[in-house]
């Protein structure tokens, strides 16, 4: 029953923490355009926020390198449960070009377990904001 | 006297990468800094030498998202010295300009992230605002907003084609007034000036100790560009010049980048008339890579990218040796941010625009006796927004 | 190349060889034991800016190239030196180049080469491969065993 609650709630307002693991920094900076008047997601209630601990979604990017394997298992955990986690863009999804690298931890999924997967090289926008909706819609 | 040790990093909010920094304080004055680097260490250097010569240019982009194509450039420079190729001419406007572009929406980037750290959030958004036709010219291009995927050893991948030309010119014409009305509302206002006036200050003797490059360098009175010193592409076929500061503060960095962006107008917008008149090859085939050495730089957004590649005439690469401006340009903090105070930290760490990705390959505050926590990432954002705030009110602005 | 011919002058059969790849690219050769007169002569006297340093493993042994810019025209010196590969060590050129502190920990982590007298020797970009794992030796495996 609380669950169904929070879930409810979760629908009305995203609150999300953008984490970057060893990427090339175009997908967060594609994340940041979000907020920019052209995406705005904030119209739709989505908020990024400064800490782990008030998220309900995890937004990845990046590869999961060695030197950050335990400190990405670390902020998941902090994350109030139900939380979601969303891998965004090619790197984080599979590891990208650079899966045969020294420092590869990851993909993601290896570390901690992904909801959505948001492919691209960097996703659009838009790419992003469907992928959002359909978590949404996976929540229902 | 007490020292306080404050890491800084390696998840803050703002700056999206991961970073180490640890300061050592005494009171509210910085007296040393210490880097970790690694945590964006993808081992592409070693991953280079796995791949084909013409595969390695996409896995190079990857490397820096802002400066997407700034690393390509440089490398096929260095293949394109290593065996002697010369690109043909149409290649070397296209460059130019796909370079320029790149350089205008990195810097729009900047400031808006600066004005962020210092409170003016509708610097933020008005920046990234114009930034977005930017974005729109390069998709309409090249096929994407960001790793354009344009170079290739020899020339470039796709063409610009006439009918593009008149769009281009059009958005640049537009974009010129918003840049000139941000620029004189960023040099005008005298907040921001008793804010970053004599902050963060540069000699020449430290961008020399250091190897400084770019826009870092080029504030404190070092007069070196690449795209000047080392010509290739169209930059010594169009008229423009290198823009200076003599103080070495963060305004001074503000005003080279800004300043720069309208050189790369003119950069752009003469490479297009002639690119009009031009007929060619935008590429020459290239069937093999002798043995040999080659260097190619660039003078990407934050200063000059180095690489150096090496064959020993097979279809991989021996060694390639990769240098991002930032790795040459963050360690200047040694020298810009001891003495300063911890609210002005992050505005000097933001005015060498860091490019972390670029270099590899979260802030916060401890006692350094009980080892508990005085400040985070979130609490040093604050300190240095409220010193904007503190000044606002001394020169007798009301608070928006 | 007039700037070449003052530091054959300057020093005279230490400089084992010069080889122009063109006006622009300049590779010197010198022994180890001449590094820091050479270094301090081109980044002092001719006011060179240092760009980086590249360190290469040839299986027979490994090369350190150092990489210097004569802004003013353009010109890029890389000076080359051999050293030994079951014993790399060279002496650091940080007395001399503040900036040369960064990329000799990364050289010293990545290819194991030892840096006499740098004011702090230890790893930069990578903290958790075991000891012997230099990622960019021709002989190291791909990943390391963990």
């Amino acid at each position: 029953m609380a669950i169904d609650l929070k879930t409810k709630a979760l629908k009305k307002s995203l609150f999300v923490f953008h984490l970057s693991t060893g990427s090339c920094n175009n997908c967060d900076i594609e994340i940041l355009d979000c907020l920019t008047p052209r995406f705005d997601i904030e119209r739709f209630g989505m908020v990024l926020v400064g800490s782990v601990k008030h998220a309900d979604v995890l937004l990845v990017t990046g590869i999961g390198t060695i030197k950050n394997a335990e400190r990405i298992k670390k902020l998941y955990e902090q994350m109030p449960k139900p939380g979601f986690v969303v891998a965004i863009g090619a790197c984080a999804c599979t590891g990208g070009i650079f899966k045969e690298g020294y420092q590869m931890a990851g993909p993601i999924d290896k570390i901690i377990p992904v909801d959505v997967y948001i492919p691209g090289c960097p996703p659009k926008p838009e790419a992003m904001i469907a992928g959002i909706v359909k978590l949404l819609e996976k929540i229902k | 006297m007490k020292k306080v040790i404050v890491p800084i990093g390696p998840y803050h909010p703002l700056f999206e990468e991961p970073e180490y920094f640890a300061l050592y304080c005494d009171g509210e004055r910085v007296v040393d800094i210490e880097w970790m680097a690694g945590y964006n260490h993808r081992g592409i250097e070693k991953l280079s030498e796995s791949k084909h010569w013409d595969q390695v240019t996409f896995l190079i982009e990857r490397i820096c998202g802002i400066c997407s194509t700034s690393h390509p450039i440089a490398y096929c420079n260095a293949v394109e010295d290593l065996a002697k190729i010369e690109i043909p001419e149409r290649a070397k406007y296209i460059r130019s300009i796909v370079g320029e572009l790149e350089r205008l929406h990195s810097h729009l980037l900047w400031v808006g992230l600066a004005g962020h750290f210092l409170g003016y959030n509708t610097v933020f958004m008005w920046a990234w605002k114009y930034r977005e036709p930017i974005l729109d010219i390069m998709e309409m291009v090249t096929g994407n907003r960001n790793h354009y995927a344009m170079m290739k050893i020899g020339g470039v991948r796709r063409d610009i084609e006439n009918e593009d030309i008149d769009i281009i010119k059009k958005i640049l014409d537009e974009l010129k007034g918003k840049l000139e009305m941000l620029t004189g509302a960023v040099l005008d206002d005298p907040v921001l000036a008793a804010r970053l006036k004599g902050v963060g200050v540069l000699t020449k003797q430290d961008i020399k100790d250091y190897g400084a490059v770019g826009p870092v360098a080029r504030a404190s009175g070092v007069d070196i560009d690449v795209r000047r010193d080392n010509p290739h592409a169209a930059y010594n076929l169009v008229e423009w010049k290198v823009i200076t500061c003599q103080d070495g503060d963060v305004f001074s960095k503000a005003v080279v980048r800004l300043l720069e962006c309208f050189e790369s107008i003119k950069i752009i917008e003469q490479s297009l008339v002639r690119l009009k008149k031009i007929k060619g090859d935008i590429a020459i085939e290239v069937r093999y890579i002798p043995s040999g050495e080659g260097i190619g730089r660039y003078e990407a957004p934050r200063g000059e990218c180095y690489h150096y590649v090496r064959s020993d005439g097979t279809s991989r690469p021996v060694r390639h040796k990769i240098r991002a401006p930032s790795y040459v340009n963050i360690p200047t903090f040694k020298a810009s941010c001891i003495g300063e105070t911890i609210a002005d930290v992050t505005i000097i760490l933001a005015g060498i625009d860091p490019c972390y990705c670029c270099t590899e390959r979260a802030i916060t505050v401890y006692d350094a006796d009980t080892r508990k926590k005085l400040f985070d990432g979130k609490d040093l954002m604050k300190l240095s927004q409220e010193k904007t705030r503190k000044i606002k009110k001394q020169l007798g602005f009301k608070e928006k | 190349m007039e700037i070449i011919e003052q530091v054959k002058e300057k020093f005279k059969s230490k400089i084992k060889s010069v080889f122009f790849h063109n006006e622009k690219r300049v590779y010197l050769e010198i022994d180890k034991e001449d590094l820091i007169d050479v270094v301090k002569f081109i980044f002092h006297d001719l006011d060179a800016r240092f760009i980086t340093a590249s360190g290469i493993d040839n299986l027979k042994d490994m090369e350190i190239l150092y990489h210097f810019s004569l802004d003013s025209d353009g010109i890029v010196i890389s000076l080359r030196v051999f050293i030994d590969r079951d014993n790399p060590c060279i002496e650091s050129i940080t007395s001399i180049v503040k900036g040369a502190l960064n990329i000799e920990r990364e050289m010293y982590e990545l290819l194991g080469i030892k840096f006499l007298n740098h004011p702090g020797l230890k790893r930069f970009l990578t903290d958790e491969f075991p000891e012997g794992f230099y990622p960019l030796r021709k002989d190291s495996p791909g990943r390391a065993e963990q």
